[in-house]
């Protein structure tokens, strides 16, 4: 006579496990993603340094390598992180740009930050030889339906 | 690959993905609908959610061959390039432009009431490509916004011609260059400086199509694009057609404001070899724009079936000059045929071409279009001479078509 009631209370408490787990799981999975792709924020004491200002990380652009707290904090004043990483350079390349800026874009001394900011820049955003034409890359394929 | 909707950046989860996406595409490609909330804030203008931000702080934004399509570009669709900050608060009552310069007679001020009432308006079509278009297929690199094939537009635009207005103001002899003042802010937010002073010389300045534009497709200029006006100068640079005007110089010698020396907007005089090291005296100014071609439909990535008869189209220009031909090539450029090209609504306007095409056998294709212009001179079919600022690539066009 308690049987129905046993099996009812059963499949509740399957249910309520099952939605729990799954609570728990999603938590714990996003948690992870959120701790593996959250870039780094910039430590106080590299904000509150020679620095002329602090920026706020509002741009995930940059990847994240040695350094890149100091890119995030003086090549982010002016301009966007975007004119940075769109571009490709050599070490040489990179170089001649902080001092072109320097010279005619108000940017400062970057004192001992600069050799790392170089070399950063150089490691994560160097040239790729693509020759006198790269191939058409990238291509969403879709049917062409007749034009109306 | 990526899609662009994953680069909405409202959560965690598409933060990660925006991120993985950079891994993989190596490109911070992320069109104006999605950007983050904070800067969005600041965003004063409208743009097709398929346009591409290349930079939000100056905002640089180009547009997709297949945005292009119109015949005569609409405000959403036009790409955006800035060298400095759009200015705020722009007010039409209290504008004046001032005309100065050691070859002025008089120096005069016009409020745009002046200029509507004194001087007859005049409506073009008129092509703008920055001259930067393309740069991002040289090799080695060159640094800037790695511009694709979107930065062109042709709007129509209605205004004074600026060769009214200097003379007006009285032209000496010794005048050879126009150089224009704007209000737009340097990045630093150093007062003292320019973003950009730019111009051109007198002859081109005294060309009938050469405007102090006040309409955009017959709406009040949109702030992004240089309200309430601007020159105008079709076929060249389009820094050359200054924004937010509010100072025009004229000159008795090259212009030598922001961005007309060094190797801004010049190439090497004589041709170099890739990756060659020139110097500032050795660099010449851009005038007009080299022959080039844009197939706007279909748009890349198309699956026709075999033997599917389809239209493809798009436009042609030539900085000063005309089109004279748009052929176009589904072998790699092993066999030509022409397409029927128009002639442009007037000089400086881009020019509409179309064909049909149908595909035999299935298989991999691409498209390839070339122009070639009223003194023969054609587009190459990879990437023209090398400069140190990756200026005129006029490359021809490409799209991939599979036939299946």
């Amino acid at each position: 006579m308690n049987k129905p009631i046993f099996n009812l209370l059963n499949i509740l408490i399957r249910l309520t496990s099952i939605t729990l787990l799954s609570i728990l799981f999603l938590g714990a999975f996003t948690l992870y993603l959120a701790k593996f792709y959250e870039p780094k924020r910039i430590e106080p004491e590299v904000a509150n340094s020679s620095l002329k200002q602090q920026t706020e990380v509002t741009e995930h652009d940059f990847i994240i390598d040695e350094g890149y707290e100091l890119v995030v904090a003086n090549c982010t004043n002016c301009h966007s992180a975007k004119l940075v990483t769109q571009n490709r350079a050599t070490a040489e390349g990179w170089k001649n740009t902080i001092v072109w800026m320097q010279e005619t874009q108000n940017l400062w001394d970057l004192g001992e930050y600069e050799d790392k900011i170089v070399a950063y820049l150089a490691r994560n955003y160097a040239p790729t030889q693509q020759g006198r034409r790269k191939n058409l890359e990238r291509v969403e394929w879709y049917n062409l339906e007749p034009e109306q | 690959m990526v899609k662009r909707r994953d680069f909405i950046r409202s959560s965690v989860l598409a933060s990660a993905a925006s991120l993985i996406g950079f891994k993989i595409a190596h490109a911070a490609k992320m069109p104006y609908g999605y950007v983050p909330v904070l800067s969005q804030q600041d965003i004063p203008f409208s743009k097709h959610q398929d346009m591409v931000v290349l930079n939000d702080r100056p905002w640089n934004i180009e547009a997709m061959a297949h945005l292009l399509d119109d015949r005569v570009t609409p405000e959403n669709k036009m790409f955006v390039r800035n060298n400095g900050i759009i200015p705020k608060n722009m007010d039409v009552n209290t504008w004046e432009l001032l005309i100065d310069g050691e070859s002025a007679l008089a120096q005069k001020k016009y409020t745009l009431d002046d200029l509507q009432s004194k001087f007859k308006s005049y409506t073009y079509q008129l092509t703008l490509e920055c001259g930067g278009n393309g740069r991002s297929e040289f090799n080695p690199p060159a640094k800037g916004n790695q511009w694709t094939v979107g930065a062109v537009s042709c709007a129509e635009w209605t205004g004074v011609r600026l060769k009214d207005v200097l003379n007006d103001v009285g032209i000496k002899d010794s005048a050879i260059y126009v150089g224009y003042y704007g209000s737009d802010t340097h990045l630093s937010g150093d007062s003292s400086k320019d973003a950009i002073s730019r111009g051109i010389p007198l002859s081109k300045a005294m060309m009938e199509e050469t405007l102090l534009a006040y309409k955009m497709n017959g709406e009040d200029i949109p702030l992004a694009h240089g309200f309430p006006v601007r020159l105008v100068a079709g076929g060249w640079p389009a820094s050359a057609s200054g924004k937010w005007i509010n100072r025009l110089s004229i000159r008795n010698k090259i212009h030598d404001g922001e961005k007309m020396g060094g190797s801004s907007y010049r190439i090497p005089c004589e041709s170099v070899a890739p990756g060659t090291e020139v110097n500032d005296g050795d660099m010449c100014i851009i005038e007009s724009m080299p022959v080039k071609s844009l197939i706007t439909y279909p748009k890349s990535g198309a699956l026709v079936r075999r033997n599917q008869k389809f239209e493809v189209r798009g436009h042609a220009w030539a900085g000063e000059k005309e089109v004279r031909t748009v052929d176009y090539s589904v072998d790699f450029g092993a066999t030509w045929q022409a397409c029927t090209l128009e002639k442009p609504k007037n000089r400086l306007a881009w020019q509409h071409w179309k064909t049909t095409v149908s595909l035999s056998k299935t298989g991999y294709y691409e498209l390839w279009v070339r122009a070639t212009d009223d003194q023969g001179m054609m587009q190459p079919m990879v990437v023209p001479g090398w400069n140190p600022k990756g200026y005129l690539n006029n490359a021809c066009h490409r799209i991939a078509i599979k036939s299946v």
